[in-house]
Order: C-alpha cells, then sequence, then structure tokens
C-alpha cells in the first residue's frame, strides 16, 4: 500500500523524522505510538502529503506522493483528527458530502451513501442537520468518520480521533470503531499515544521515540521481545496509575 | 446541488443587491455638462463673482455651469489648465505671487497668462488686498493703529487662514517685513476666525478687505505702514480657447470690467453672510441695476429639491468607490493570504495610503484627474482598501491549521477550498472590513465638495461659509443616516452571507 524509504523530516532546527523506511501492507491496522514529539503525527501527515520529506519517497501504491499534486490521491485516502475537524459553516450532512457533490455525484447516490454510513457508524439521522458547534464531541467525530468513508478510500488514516473525547464516550466509540475496521476491511493508519488503544486495534504497532522508530511489531513483541529499555519503560508508564491501585 | 453549496447565493444575492443600487445611482441622473464652466472658490466672493460671470453668459445664450466653492486656488488653477473649468475669478497679488512666480517683480500678466493657453479679463474694478484686523475695542486699549503696532505684543493671538499661514506673500513674509518673530499664528478656516474674534478667543486675523463682517464685528483694519501686501485687484482667469468656443460668454463677461467698486463687493458680500440672501439673486440683482441686464428669474433651490441632488451625488460617491473597493481589496487580501512575501508588501502599501490626510489624498489627484467626480471616486477608493484588505487577510489567515489540514486532506481543489471553506469561513471578518470601509467612506466623501464633487459636503461648506448651523445640518445630519443606515444594512447582509452555522451558539453537552 504505502512504501518509505529513506523519509526524513526536519523542522528548522529540529529533527521531527530521522532517515525512515517503512511498508504498510494492504488490510492491516498500524498504528503508530509514542510520546508527544516522537514523529508518530508527521509521519502521517507525510503519508497523505500534508507535509513534503526533506529527504527520501513516500510511494502509494507505486506512486510517489508529492503536496503539489496530492489532490487526486487524497480522495483514495480517508483522514480523520482529533476534535474531527468538521468545518462549523457547513451542516453534518455538507461537510460529509462536500467533496461527494465536487465530484459530481447525484442526489440518489449521495442519499445512499450518507443512509449507508450513518447506519455504519451508527449516527441517528436527525443529527445529520445540525451544525458542529450543535454536536457533542462522539458525534462529531462520528460525522468526521463518515466525512472520511465518504469517497469509499483504500486506506483510513485516523490521527488521533478518539484523543479529545471523555472516557464514556471514548469506551463506546472504541468499540464502534473496530467493528467498523473488522467490517470493511480496509487499510488503517492509526497514531495514538494510548498503549491500550493501540493494543485494542493494531494488528502491528510502530513505537516512536523523538524522531525514530524504537520498535515495530506486535503488541506481544512490545511486551515479551522490548527491543530497548525505552519500550519496557513506556509499557510501563503506560499500565502504572492501574498497578498502582492493585 | 451546486458546487457553490451554501456561499454561492449569498454571492448571487449580493451581487443582486449590487445591481440594485447601480440602478439607483442611475435614476439620480446627471445632467449633461454645460459647454462653459466657471468655478469659485470656497468664500462668498468668489461664489458671488462666479455667480455673475455664470449668468451673464447664461442670458447671452451660452448654458453655463458654475462648479461652485472648490477647495483652494491651486485647485482651481489646475483645473483651469487641464480644461476642467473655462474661467474663474482670481485677484491679480494671487496670480503675480502665487500662480505665476516669475511675475512677482512687476510685468505684464497678458504673456506669461498666454503662454500658457489662459487669457485675463479686468481689473474689475475693486481691490481685495489682503489686512490685518483686530476688535475695535482691543486695538483701542493697546493702542495698535498700525501694523508695526503688533510687535510690541507678543501676547497676542494670532489666527489666520491655512492659506494665508502658509502661502510666501502670507504670514511668513509679513512676520519677516515687520518684526514679529515673537508672535505665535495658528492656522484655521477663514469664516472659523471670525467666530473665534467674536468669541474673544483670538485676538487678530487675516482680513480681505471686502469682507463683509469688518463692520459687523468691530473690527479695526490695520495700517500696512510698512506696504507689505501687493495689490489684489479682481479680475477673471479664463482659457485662450473660449475665444474660439464660446466668444459670446467672453464679450458678455467683458462687460463687467471696471464694474464693480470696493462698496459694491461689500454690500453684495454683506447681503450674503449677513442678509441671509442666495448669492444667485444677490447676483442677479447686481446685473439688473449696474448693467441692466435681465438674468432669468432665480429660485431658491427647495430643501428637499437639495437634499435629494446633493444624497444622489453622495451615494455615487460611495457606492461607486466602495463597489471598487470590494472587487479589488478581496483579491488583494486573498493574494496576500497565500503569498506571505507579496502579503507583507500589498499590506504596507495600502497602510500607507491610509496614513495620508484624506484631504491630502483628493489634493494629489487633481494633477492626475482634474476635479469633479471621478478624482474623488478614486481617492474615496483607495481609501476604503485597507480595512477590505486588511480583514481579508486577517479572516483567512485566521482559520485554524485542523481546519484547513482538513480542508487540504479531503482532496478539493484550491479553487473549492478557497469558495466553498475558506471565504466562508472568513465571510464575518470580511464583512466587517467592508462595513468599516463603507462608514469612513461615507464620512471621507463629504470632503469630495472641496474638489467639485458634491454630495453632502455641498451645504456643510457652504454652511461653513455662511456661517449657518442649519446649513451644516442638512449636510451632516443625512451623512449621519447613511452611515447608520449602512450599519444596518450590513448587520442585515451579516445574515445572508455569515452562514449560519458560524453564527449559533454552541450547545451544552
Amino acid at each position: 500500500m504505502f512504501e518509505l524509504l529513506g523519509v526524513s523530516k526536519r523542522f528548522g532546527a529540529t529533527v521531527a523524522l530521522a532517515p525512515l523506511d517503512l511498508r504498510v501492507q494492504p488490510s492491516e491496522t498500524l498504528v503508530l505510538i509514542g510520546t508527544s514529539g516522537s514523529g508518530k503525527s508527521t509521519l502521517l501527515r507525510l503519508l497523505i502529503g500534508l507535509e513534503a520529506p526533506d529527504t527520501g519517497v513516500v510511494r502509494f501504491e507505486g506512486a510517489p506522493v508529492r503536496p503539489a499534486q496530492a489532490a487526486a490521491l487524497r480522495r483514495r485516502l480517508g483522514y480523520v483528527i482529533q476534535g474531527g475537524g468538521l468545518f462549523p459553516h457547513l451542516t453534518a450532512r455538507q461537510n460529509v458530502t462536500l467533496l461527494a457533490r465536487h465530484l459530481g455525484w447525484d442526489a440518489p447516490r449521495l442519499d445512499a451513501r450518507v443512509a449507508m454510513l450513518a447506519e455504519l457508524v451508527q449516527l441517528p439521522k436527525a443529527l445529520l442537520g445540525r451544525y458542529p458547534l450543535q454536536l457533542s464531541g462522539g458525534q462529531a467525530q462520528r460525522v468526521s468518520l463518515m466525512r472520511g468513508l465518504m469517497a469509499d478510500p483504500q486506506v483510513l488514516l485516523l490521527d488521533e480521533p478518539l484523543g479529545a473525547l471523555d472516557p464514556i464516550t471514548r469506551y463506546e466509540l472504541q468499540a464502534d470503531l473496530r467493528n467498523i475496521f473488522d467490517a470493511l476491511r480496509k487499510t488503517v493508519v492509526m497514531v495514538t499515544h494510548d498503549l491500550a488503544e493501540a493494543a485494542f486495534f493494531a494488528d502491528r504497532i510502530l513505537l516512536m521515540r523523538e524522531g525514530r522508530v524504537v520498535q515495530d511489531g506486535t503488541f506481544e513483541d512490545l511486551l515479551a521481545r522490548p527491543a530497548e529499555p525505552f519500550v519496557t519503560q513506556f509499557v510501563r508508564a503506560q499500565h502504572a496509575p492501574v498497578e498502582a491501585r492493585r | 446541488m451546486s458546487a457553490g453549496g451554501k456561499f454561492g447565493p449569498a454571492i448571487a444575492v449580493a451581487a443582486r443587491s449590487f445591481v440594485l443600487f447601480a440602478l439607483l445611482a442611475a435614476g439620480c441622473a446627471v445632467a449633461a455638462p454645460a459647454p462653459v464652466k466657471v468655478g469659485s472658490k470656497k468664500f462668498t466672493e468668489s461664489v458671488i463673482l462666479s455667480e455673475l460671470l455664470t449668468q451673464l453668459s447664461a442670458a447671452n445664450g451660452v448654458p453655463t455651469e458654475h462648479r461652485r466653492e472648490l477647495g483652494g486656488t491651486r485647485i482651481l488653477f489646475d483645473a483651469l489648465l487641464r480644461g476642467d473649468l473655462d474661467a474663474y475669478p482670481e485677484y491679480s497679488g494671487t496670480v503675480r505671487q502665487e500662480l505665476l512666480p516669475q511675475l512677482k517683480g512687476g510685468g505684464a500678466l497678458g504673456p506669461a497668462l498666454s503662454a500658457k493657453g489662459l487669457g485675463f479679463l479686468g481689473p474689475l474694478g475693486f481691490d481685495d488686498t489682503y489686512a490685518i484686523g483686530m476688535p475695535e475695542a482691543l486695538a483701542q486699549k493697546l493702542g495698535i493703529r498700525r501694523i508695526s503696532d503688533l510687535a510690541a505684543h507678543p501676547e497676542l493671538r494670532l489666527g489666520f487662514s491655512h492659506e494665508f499661514l502658509d502661502r510666501q506673500d502670507g504670514w511668513p513674509g509679513l512676520r519677516a517685513r515687520y518684526g514679529l518673530a515673537r508672535l505665535k499664528a495658528r492656522g484655521l478656516d477663514h469664516d472659523l476666525a471670525y467666530r473665534a474674534i467674536a468669541s474673544g478667543q483670538l485676538d487678530a486675523t487675516d482680513l480681505y478687505s471686502t469682507d463683509a463682517e469688518i463692520a459687523e464685528h468691530h473690527l479695526r483694519v490695520l495700517e500696512d505702514d510698512r506696504h507689505y501686501f501687493p495689490t489684489y485687484e479682481a479680475l477673471v482667469l479664463y482659457r485662450a480657447d473660449l475665444a474660439t468656443r464660446a466668444p459670446e460668454a467672453l464679450a458678455a463677461w467683458r462687460r463687467l470690467v471696471g464694474q464693480i467698486t470696493a462698496s459694491d463687493m461689500i454690500a453684495m458680500n454683506a447681503a450674503v453672510k449677513l442678509g441671509h440672501r442666495s448669492e444667485a439673486s444677490v447676483a442677479s440683482d447686481f446685473l439688473a441695476r449696474k448693467l441692466s441686464v435681465r438674468t432669468a428669474p432665480v429660485a431658491a433651490e427647495g430643501l428637499g429639491h437639495l437634499l435629494w441632488r446633493v444624497t444622489c451625488a453622495h451615494l455615487f460617491l460611495v457606492g461607486v468607490s466602495l463597489l471598487a473597493a470590494i472587487l479589488f481589496g478581496l483579491p488583494l487580501g486573498i493574494l496576500a493570504a497565500k503569498w506571505r512575501r507579496l502579503g507583507e508588501g500589498v499590506l504596507a502599501v495600502v497602510g500607507v495610503v491610509q496614513t495620508l490626510p484624506s484631504l491630502a489624498l483628493l489634493v494629489f489627484m487633481i494633477p492626475l484627474l482634474g476635479i469633479g467626480t471621478w478624482p474623488a471616486i478614486v481617492a474615496l477608493f483607495l481609501y476604503s482598501l485597507l480595512p477590505i484588505v486588511r480583514n481579508t487577510h486577517a479572516g483567512l489567515v485566521g482559520i485554524t491549521p485542523d481546519l484547513r489540514d482538513s480542508a487540504q486532506a479531503l482532496g478539493l481543489t484550491a479553487r473549492a477550498t478557497l469558495w466553498e471553506i475558506e471565504l466562508p469561513l472568513a465571510s464575518r471578518s470580511i464583512l466587517a472590513g467592508i462595513k468599516t470601509s463603507a462608514v469612513i467612506n461615507i464620512g471621507t466623501a463629504t470632503l469630495g465638495a472641496l474638489i467639485g464633487a458634491g454630495g453632502y459636503g455641498e451645504p456643510i461648506l457652504t454652511g461653513i461659509r455662511l456661517d449657518s448651523a442649519a446649513l451644516i445640518l442638512e449636510g451632516a445630519i443625512p451623512a449621519a443616516l447613511m452611515a447608520l443606515t449602512a450599519q444596518l444594512l450590513f448587520g442585515l447582509a451579516e445574515r445572508w452571507l455569515v452562514p449560519r452555522g458560524l453564527r449559533i451558539g454552541k450547545r451544552s453537552g
């Protein structure tokens, strides 16, 4: 699906991403995890061409991804960010259908697709006429997911999609999201800083630190075969509050 | 569904309202220009003299337009050279001292003027020279009779017209000749100076020797004991091509030569300024009495007609300049937001334009575009740009990064992103900029009257000149009402143009 060769990125003096080789396989759910500033979001943004690499090349299905001519390519990728990134001046439905209307879909096709997606993400249809400011955080995130899926992309890219939600909403949406991934069998690349979330979703986890991939493997690999002490430290830090209560 | 989404129809509404405005402006039809155009300066005597010229040539079958109360000597002379005016009353001293400085030492006016394609008629008879006057009572108390007596009283508060304060043959020269370096003078409008004298805020001011107020305010005209002021004989400057274009007008005007005495002029000035008669009827009476010329009876313009006329003119100035400012300002603001380097330059340039005093900007327009409506519109246009450009830029730059990323990640074209996402999100800021521009524009447009553009400034200028609060209010109140209406209309426009999703409050829960 994606192939990265020698890709690096720096912002001023800060190295956001050290030279990196990576392949993302079709239909796998890859989770990028790490502390803030580890480069996980930068890596995601490179995949969709929101950033251009300083060195190396990002390929999607063999074609290089460049910000300048990425518009057509981005339509094959669904992108969902923390908080949803919904346009406040458009209703939920208009947010979802914006691109499709531009691609010239007719009304029956739009309606059918919206109905199908609302069903999939379990959004009550009455909410589709509301503006983002009238939606709760969880509802907004479901709408954002519909928007990302509208043009039936091959890949879903999610940047901390559950980051801004309260724990209960987060728990509900987590389960729904898992069901959606399972139903669609799409390639998913997701960024999170929460290890439990990563374990819940991931076929494969990329643990990152200061622009570098520390370990690339399954959740079990992280626990059983840590590549370096930082992995254990990271795992322990995430578990510590719960452990302390036992 | 249309690609324009919710914003497309809003644009259409805006376009339709501009068409409506254009029709309205067209309804305020502008009369065809008369073949001969006479100008006057913004003081009463000049208006009366031009009225005499206008009526004389009109009575001889030459339709003549009087462009009243233009801003100053330079504005009129430049307009004459450019052909925006065909004639205007001037004074020999002003020509020698200021307009044709090569004649300062003496020499004939004719050849120097004809070298510039001009001619003159005159002298008309009276001499309206500069003089210094102060309240009779104060002059008596201090024992001041001559200008040279002023040197012993540095505590006196002098107030001079801006023109007198600055020009070479005015205050700078007078101060040098009489050794008055210790006296301080400030500039103010000539007509306001009399009021300041009457209320005791000024002790002395510059006068014209035919001013009606000399008697009215009990002023003593100080003797020019060192013969500083040159003679200022009234005459008429005209374009030489008038001799072929409208010889009847020139022939008619020639009859005025030598006919107006100083007491005639003072009487006419007094009839207008103190007797509250119109310049037209005073001029008409003079022509009948002195030259036995019957002119068409002059009906005073009714308040309704005046308001309609100046409202139309004002609306035209504001509407055209604001529309142009929107058409140029929006794209400039968008460019500035898209290319940061360019943006800094654009904002700097429109910012500098904004810092120019509006009056100066108007005067800069004269050599380029002459006088009248269009130079005023260009100046107002330049003046209206900054708020629109700056708010468009700020509205676009202020869009949060997550929305920017979402738009980009969606795979919309740059054009669609601009129209569907960025402009709607910036619409509130853009509209606020246009509103600010409109209100500034409506106020500033009153200055357009100084270069003959008409509008609400016309009754305001006349009111200041005639010391008539009622006349000033006839311009000031409608101008304020127009600004309020504009505020109101933009408030309504906001409901049309700013998307609903941006106007609703956050729902709790």
